[in-house]
């Protein structure tokens, strides 16, 4: 046991504890600046390797740089020594959760350099099968964006639903995550016995999906304390860095590349409608995106009443020759505008592809839109952004 | 389309017109900065500005409403074998005859949309929100002592841009004065090269022979004779011509 401190240690003790309450009264301010906070590269809220490098000065973000490359495959050089079939194989790796929007607007590229149109049959059931890539994405996002407030549940709904999706897709094209199934003139194949059924079921599913989300997460005070105001991004910002797809829509601009410059798919021939919210906090980038999932399925609905009947595929050689010339198709993506920029010297295979991905110009605005943020509002607002770090690295 | 191809052929001319009269529209508006225009029908617009007036170019078409900015890329127009280096056997080989094919057949008029003739070629897209309509920016980047000279950087009209200059920095080897923070970005800093050059050898091709019947080079004329008449075959049975 050790001996009772001295009387002058005792008042040495107490005066500084007396100097410390003192300066906490009057809040010294210490010095916080500088400190370096690296998110990921392995961090649930980065969907892949997505490094960023913040530097703090105590809660607050002072600057936030995305490092990216870890995941860079290099597409546009390998596109360059492929075919045009085999090009498609790399392509649905570039959004793996969207695979075949992914390969919708470069097949259309290669179809407007040689002149051909698909039947209007495969036109209706690309239509369909890119709406569904659409809700197997973004279904997933709606659960995820829970994990990022904290909130577990949504998430095992959104892969027990989306679940359902990949087994409508698969049962057309045999893949759950990379169809392949787009070819230059149509489609591989027919859509089997019974899928339109089937799938209308699996619409009113994800329909009871969607306000099973809008129950939990939205109508939430933790959700709405975490998202509202958090991440704004003014509309004049978003166009400025190309942001595309419902980051852009969530800031209140009207504009969606199916209805503004449809490149010959069946949106023009259902009835639908385009989600905007002039907020542009991270909750407006989920409103829209939960009204976007409802309208997609019904999109979907409607085009399965209507499939015209007809051929798959339009005449076209087995092997394919692109005539010369240049093309650029971009389709609104679940991420986003996604377009090919396809230059063809009349070989078999493209002479430069430039693949303008959603994610790469939606993750350019995190450095203006971090500035300033709160710690905890870096993941809620990458999360809201949604990005794939494929879409990103490509 | 539901109602089948009937309706295709006039919205086709409509859209042919309303970009017609738009490329007219914007080389009024840009001047004498406008070198050349192309319109493909139904498809898109390319417009290409005078490199000198690439920054001006881009500042006027946002504050005409152009306002989303949709990439900024380039390309490389080298006539380089695929993915090889130029000096392997196999295009010794062929490079004869792939001389008198290939490249007369598509003489660069026709490849290039809205033309020009420099090796690197700048190429950006804008989009106007309000009116619905695209286009597509091209420019000529001047070489310099076997180097493309460097262009002024759009960062301080789209703020977007900054990564995308990036990107072209460290794939073409582009330079774009004042950017602040031109590195890399998908490679490691210590790189050398620009890989999207097309004399920017691809290894993978080069050591060891591509998988697969259907290469990108050219294939037997007997073989593709062959192919050929098996899918007409398969096409004629189905009944899908019909």
């Amino acid at each position: 046991m050790s001996p009772p401190p001295t009387a002058s240690a005792l008042r040495e003790q107490q005066a500084y504890v007396a100097a410390q309450a003192a300066d906490a009264r009057v809040n010294v301010e210490l010095d916080t600046g500088d400190m370096t906070l690296n998110i990921g590269p392995q961090h649930p809220a980065t969907h892949g390797t997505l490094r960023i490098a913040c530097q703090l000065d105590g809660e607050q973000v002072i600057s936030a740089e995305p490092l990216m490359g870890y995941m860079h495959r290099g597409y546009e050089k390998l596109c360059e020594v492929r075919t045009y079939p085999q090009c498609t194989t790399l392509i649905n790796r570039i959004d793996w959760l969207g695979s075949f929007a992914n390969e919708v607007p470069f097949i259309l590229a290669a179809e407007q350099l040689m002149g051909v149109e698909a039947p209007p049959r495969a036109q209706w059931i690309r239509t369909i099968l890119f709406e569904l890539s659409r809700i197997a994405n973004v279904s997933l996002f709606l659960g995820d964006m829970g994990v990022q407030v904290g909130a577990l549940t949504p998430v095992f709904f959104a892969f027990r639903d989306r679940e359902r999706v990949l087994n409508q897709i698969e049962e057309v094209t045999g893949g759950r995550f990379h169809p392949n199934f787009d070819r230059i003139g149509g489609l591989k194949d027919d859509i089997p016995r019974g899928w339109i059924a089937e799938t209308h079921a699996v619409m009113a599913k994800m329909r009871g999906f969607c306000d099973e989300m809008e129950d939990l997460l939205m109508g939430n005070e933790i959700f709405q304390t975490r998202c509202r105001s958090v991440g704004v991004i003014p509309g004049d910002v978003a166009l400025s860095y190309g942001l595309s797809g419902a980051n852009l829509r969530a800031s209140g601009v009207d504009w969606d590349l199916r209805r503004d410059a449809n490149p010959g798919l069946a949106w023009d021939q259902v009835d639908w409608r385009v989600w905007t919210h002039p907020d542009g906090d991270s909750f407006a980038r989920y409103w829209v995106r939960l009204q976007e999932t409802r309208e997609a399925t019904k999109i979907v609905d409607q085009l399965l009443d209507g499939i015209p009947s007809g051929p798959i595929m339009a005449k076209v050689p087995r092997i394919i020759k692109v005539p010369a010339g240049e093309a650029y198709v971009s389709t609104e993506n679940p991420l986003g505008e996604m377009g090919y920029y396809v230059v063809s010297k009349g070989g078999l295979g493209p002479f430069r592809v430039k693949i303008r991905t959603p994610s790469f110009s939606n993750i350019s605005v995190v450095p203006w839109v971090m500035r300033g943020t709160y710690v905890p509002d870096i993941i809620t607002i990458l999360g809201s952004l949604y990005f794939i770090l494929g879409d990103i690295d490509r | 389309m539901a109602d089948g191809t009937g309706d295709e052929q006039p919205d086709d001319q409509a859209g042919d017109e309303a970009r017609e009269a738009l490329a007219a529209e914007l080389s009024e508006l840009l001047g004498d900065a406008v070198v050349e225009s192309h319109v493909e029908a139904g498809q898109n617009l390319w417009l290409r500005v005078d490199i000198e007036q690439w920054h001006a170019a881009m500042a006027a078409l946002r504050d005409a409403g152009f306002a989303y900015f949709g990439f900024l890329s380039a390309i490389d127009w080298t006539d380089a074998p695929e993915g090889r280096y130029e000096d392997t056997e196999f295009d010794a080989a062929g490079a004869g005859e792939e001389d008198d094919e290939a490249s007369s057949a598509t003489a660069e008029e026709t490849v290039r949309r809205g033309g020009g003739e420099t090796r690197f070629q700048l190429l950006a897209q804008l989009h106007s929100p309000a009116r619905h309509a695209a286009v597509l920016i091209k420019a000529d980047v001047p070489e310099a002592d076997g180097a493309p000279a460097s262009v002024p950087s759009i960062i301080d009209v789209f703020s977007g841009a900054d990564w995308h200059e990036r990107e072209a920095h460290e794939m073409f080897g582009l330079v774009f004065d004042g950017h602040p923070n031109l590195e890399h970005i998908y490679l490691p800093t210590e790189f050398e090269g620009h890989p999207l050059r097309k004399d920017f050898p691809l290894l993978a091709r080069a050591v060891k022979p591509w998988p697969g019947v259907v290469d990108i080079e050219e294939i037997p004329p007997e073989l593709e004779a062959q192919l050929e008449a098996e899918v007409m075959a398969e096409f004629e049975a189905s009944g899908a011509g019909a």
